[in-house]
């Protein structure tokens, strides 16, 4: 049993958007994954519902004419990772989602759910921050795209006011054009588990040479976080293990990993450094380049 | 017939269908919902409690609270009843307290009509505490200072004046001078072992639901393994005759001994007969489980042993300091069970086995599957493995040398162990798994990630004699159609033993398996008394019950037969009809209904029989595992895991491979991932919800193999002993001897999760990086 006073199911992004205006107290439904277990703790906060489970409008995944990806807000875990468009252009993006939670929660968990919540751990938090994605958020006044680096405020707290609603991610075709990418989640256990600590990179090789280069991770500051200093350092460098060994010192420039009873700091920052080296070798193979 | 045949579950078809119905899927019209308020502090006494908001509340029917209980004190314990009061369990708990001797503790209980109504109607409970430190270790609860957690508990056994404070037992025992065997070896060895709070996470949650029904009895349906002791106790806790309760026993989703207490029965009893007999449940949500119900007591171990060069175990000194946590539930039984249970795994070297068990303010700890052997064989095996190293002896070769043989005395009884096919496990393991190989392979490694392989013995008992009465019962009556209902005392909880009653009635009555129906609800009214589900009893207790019960049934089918046919009894038998000379054959159909329907002869034919089994056999076994260490990540991964059990004859090949791959799984948690954790400053519990609790999937859980050695248990009804925890036991030490082997790292501390190879890992050097020291984990279950 659920204590919920009030539940609305919207069909469009616009009757979303004029409920949530009517309702100044009221939340988005999407997959339930989060909302259901807060409500079962008892979080008033989510006592008035908008149920945003059947608008269409979010459930798309395309390719715009330039290029650019939209992934819908709406979209499951699911068929993120079983969408051909994903597989093909951002696989990346495909095994974050395939880490999250167990089968039957990523049947119902939505992509715009599991970044809206502001989790510090969402495990498809840190492929959109390498993949440069685009937050389009649309509200009363029409819509904005924030920059998904931007749109984390701290933890549990993103840009997105009480009326307003992310429609879907856009990502760039220069961001991920000829990349090759890895997710890495490392957690206690293989599935059904919050990440100790969550990594994505992506690169693009110009012949020898790391043209480009990003990382991201997860559980390792108040928000999801990518290492521009350690990004900087392996621009136009040929790969090798040095390379790496220098990568896994210099992440920590950007990051600042808390101190808890699920894992000390000392354990984190060693898996950082360790997740440093593995994935990001991985996605310059990915890319094709080569480890000397 | 097929007893040693894998005869399918009798209930497999509606487990898996969804189908079977559990406690909670069984309701009432006008059925209440009861909620516990549970203390938000680990210890404390309760001021004041103002309860007036609530019962304006509408839909609350009633609240009570520590004031309005009975105030007979009772034990929880799924003990058999002692007739010696000196053996009986610490009777410490009322149905609710005042004093809050653990984060959770129930003060209050709230009846309503619905779940939201009693959540809204606790939120409106104002209590004041005044709060004591929390007493977290043995050590704490020593202190001098520390406050007395039970200061008005009859403890029977030892009175409390006899008793340091908060130690709730102790006890010893030695068989030869293990002292000097040790000081007279060529090398002597001491190590400290600790291990974990772990908690069951059975699928089903605790629940009962109670109602009065017309003759004023208290009736109460509950997932319990042991129906017959919660009647006395909950009896006992309520002040009724026991004749005034009766406990249903629906099928149930997994207790692994955390269902063998009596847990939230005695509440719905109190419950429905304080509102008129209205039907009350009380369901816990899996937090409520995990923390307040039962947990599996952490030890500490010391050991020291010694060995000649020649690989003999001259002597074992074992230390155990065990924490029972804020009742007493089994209490030292667990670590006094532990001591007798590894007795007969190396019954020829002199011991001398010491234990004693404290209160704290943690959950309290009771029993679970393999009862105190697991923490025990892990220091035990432990020690093993650190004597073979420093005599330079295959660890193999080692047990092998001090391994039980049948007819060595027991240390403890000093009567000849009937069967004991500890050696044989350990020949048949090491060539299945290709062991010498393999530890060949391994023993140079260098490089980030490395193999190493790992095994361990135990002995275990297959029953609780001669600490406790063991008996069981069987009633069987010839159906119409000539099938033959059984009902036993026995309680199925997973462990497939409807399906062994089954192939132990039809090889004795001589029909087939079809023809027989065990009842599955078991119903203290109605069903035979049988204590229960625990100490891997059941099919040891219960085949002697049933078999007497068949062989009776099946004279009385024969005399019945010899009167139809006129043919004298001695040339009848029965091979699913009756058959005698001559090609003669007579359906038990055709018998039945003149049996039944016969007016001058006859009678419906049933048999009855309660048996007290004065025995005990003792199983055993190794686990072999090889690992693959990848250092830098922290994380072990298990490629191949073995156990071969000495279970005596098999009557199940699958069922029991079941139970092998359940309990080692269960052990491979207890050895990489689980534990109950709280906060070292304040007591409170940190994760009692599976996110949290490191539980694992079945991604994380590795193929495991199963072989047998079938010795001949002659004091057992078909040769068979104890399978359904013994599994448990070695995974552990196994894999902690494999990450020895694999990285030259020992960790004498449960969990090896890598948080805590993080640790070793770092203080080893093999993590290559210039890391500060950290101190040790916090969390430390001493």
């Amino acid at each position: 049993m659920f204590a919920i006073e009030k539940y609305h199911k919207a069909a469009t992004v616009q009757e979303t958007v004029e409920l949530l205006s009517q309702n100044s107290e009221a939340h988005l439904l999407a997959g339930g994954t989060d909302v259901l277990v807060k409500l079962r703790e008892g979080h008033e906060q989510f006592k008035q519902l908008i149920d945003i489970h059947d608008v269409q409008e979010l459930q798309s995944i395309e390719m715009l004419d330039d290029g650019t990806l939209s992934i819908g807000a709406g979209v499951s875990c699911t068929r993120l990772i079983r969408s051909e468009i994903v597989q093909a252009h951002i696989p990346v993006l495909a095994q974050a989602a395939n880490m999250l939670g167990g089968p039957q929660v990523r049947n119902a968990a939505t992509l715009g759910g599991n970044i809206c919540n502001g989790a510090p751990s969402a495990e498809n938090a840190s492929p959109l921050v390498v993949l440069d994605a685009q937050v389009n958020i649309v509200g009363p006044n029409g819509s904005r795209l924030v920059p998904i680096t931007e749109f984390y405020l701290r933890p549990g707290k993103v840009d997105l006011e009480q009326n307003e609603i992310v429609t879907d991610f856009r990502i760039a075709k220069e961001s991920y054009e000829n990349t090759g990418g890895e997710f890495c989640k490392y957690a206690m256990r293989n599935a059904m588990d919050i990440a100790t600590i969550g990594c994505s990179v992506i690169c693009r090789m110009d012949e020898d040479r790391i043209e480009d280069l990003h990382i991201a991770y997860t559980v390792a500051a108040p928000v999801p976080t990518r290492c521009r200093t350690a990004e900087e350092m392996c621009k136009g460098q040929v790969p090798s293990k040095a390379l790496l060994n220098d990568l896994a010192k210099v992440v920590h420039e950007d990051l600042k990993p808390r101190d808890s009873w699920r894992a000390s700091k000392d354990f984190r920052v060693h898996v950082i450094s360790t997740l440093a080296e593995r994935v990001t070798e991985k996605a310059i193979i990915r890319a094709g380049g080569i480890i000397a | 017939m097929a007893i040693g045949e894998s005869v399918k579950r009798v209930d497999a078809a509606a487990k898996v269908t969804g189908r079977t119905r559990f406690a909670s899927d069984n309701t009432m019209p006008g059925m209440r919902v009861a909620h516990y308020l549970r203390s938000p502090i680990a210890h404390g006494y309760v001021k004041s409690i103002d309860t007036s908001k609530v019962e304006e509340l509408i839909g609350v029917d009633a609240v009570f609270t520590f004031e309005d209980v009975p105030t007979v004190r009772f034990a929880t314990a799924g003990h058999a009843y002692n007739l010696e009061a000196a053996k009986r369990d610490v009777e410490d708990r009322l149905l609710l307290t005042r004093h809050v001797r653990y984060h959770g503790d129930e003060i209050a209980v709230v009846v309503a009509e619905d779940d939201l109504i009693a959540k809204q109607a606790l939120s409106l409970i104002e209590v004041e505490y005044e709060e004591y430190p929390p007493i977290l270790t043995p050590e704490d609860a020593m202190a001098a200072d520390a406050m007395e957690l039970h200061p008005d508990t009859q403890n029977s056994a030892l009175p409390s004046s006899c008793l340091p404070k908060n130690v709730i037992g102790s006890h010893e025992y030695s068989n030869g001078d293990a002292a000097d065997g040790i000081a007279n070896a060529d090398v002597s060895l001491e190590g400290t072992y600790q291990t974990q709070f772990q908690h069951h996470c059975h699928m089903e949650t605790v629940v009962s639901w109670a109602y009065m029904d017309d003759t004023d009895h208290i009736v109460i349906e509950s997932s319990t393994q042991i129906p017959h002791i919660c009647r006395r106790i909950v009896a006992q806790a309520l002040e009724m005759p026991i004749g005034r309760v009766r406990i249903i026993k629906p099928p149930i989703g997994g207790g692994f001994g955390n269902k063998q207490d009596v847990l939230v029965e005695p509440m719905v009893g109190f419950l429905a007969s304080k509102l008129g007999g209205l039907p009350v449940r009380l369901e816990l949500t899996r937090e409520e489980c995990i923390s307040g119900t039962r947990v599996r007591h952490p030890f500490k171990v010391k050991v020291r042993a010694g060995a000649d060069r020649d690989g003999t175990l001259k002597g074992l000194e074992i230390d155990v300091t065990s924490n029972t946590g804020a009742y007493a539930s089994h209490g030292h039984s667990i670590a006094s069970a532990a001591g007798s249970k590894i007795a007969p795994l190396y019954p020829r070297t002199p011991i001398h086995y010491k234990a004693r068990t404290h209160y704290t303010t943690l959950p309290a700890a009771g029993a679970m599957r393999a009862y105190g052997a697991p923490q025990a064989t892990f220091a035990l095996d432990g020690m093993m493995e650190e004597l073979a190293r420093e005599i330079e002896m295959d660890p193999v070769d080692f047990r092998l040398k001090n391994g039980a043989v049948a007819g060595d005395p027991h240390p403890i009884s000093g009567k000849p162990i009937v069967s004991a096919g500890v050696i044989e496990c350990l020949k048949k393991g090491r060539e299945i798994f290709n062991w010498d190989e393999k530890r060949k392979e391994y023993a140079e490694q260098d490089g980030p990630i490395r193999r190493g392989v790992g095994v361990a013995c135990f002995s275990y008992g297959s029953n609780t004699w001669p600490v406790a009465v063991e008996i069981s019962g069987c009633r069987m009556i010839l159906n119409q159609d000539g099938s033959v209902n059984v009902q036993t005392g026995a309680c199925e909880i997973g462990q497939g033993s409807d399906t062994v009653i089954t192939q132990i009635a039809a090889e004795y009555l001589g029909i087939p398996e079809a023809k027989v129906k065990v009842l599955q609800t078991l119903d203290t009214d109605s069903t035979p008394y049988d204590p229960g589900a625990f100490a891997s009893r059941q099919t040891y207790v219960f085949a002697h019950a049933v078999r007497q019960a068949a062989e009776q049934l099946r004279e009385k089918i024969i005399a019945h037969a010899s009167l139809m046919t006129e043919v004298p009894e001695e040339k009848l038998g029965l091979d699913g009809d009756i058959c005698g000379p001559d090609g003669m054959r007579l359906s038990l159909e055709e018998l039945a209904y003149d049996a039944y329907y016969n007016k001058f002869r006859g009678g419906q034919l049933t048999s009855e029989v309660s048996h007290k089994v004065q025995s005990n056999a003792y199983s055993y076994g190794c686990t072999f595992v090889e690992i693959e260490v990848d250092i830098p990540m922290c994380k072990v991964e298990i490629k191949n895991i073995l156990n071969v059990h000495d279970s005596g004859r098999i009557l199940n090949p699958q069922a029991a491979t079941g139970q092998v791959h359940g309990g080692a799984a269960m052990g491979i948690a207890y050895a990489m991932s689980e534990e109950l954790l709280f906060d070292p400053v304040t007591g409170k519990i940190r994760n009692n919800n599976l996110l949290d609790y490191k539980m694992p999937t079945c991604s994380d859980v590795p193929e495991i193999d199963a072989a047998y050695v079938e010795t001949d248990e002659t004091t057992s009804a078909c040769g068979h002993k104890s399978i359904g925890e013994p599994p448990l036991i070695t995974p552990a030490p196994a894999i902690r001897n494999a990450i020895w082997h694999a990285t030259g790292v020992k960790v004498d501390r449960l969990p090896m999760g890598p948080k805590e190879l993080f640790v070793h890992f770092r203080e080893a050097g093999l993590l290559g990086l210039s890391m500060e020291k950290v101190g040790a984990r916090d969390n430390v279950c001493d």
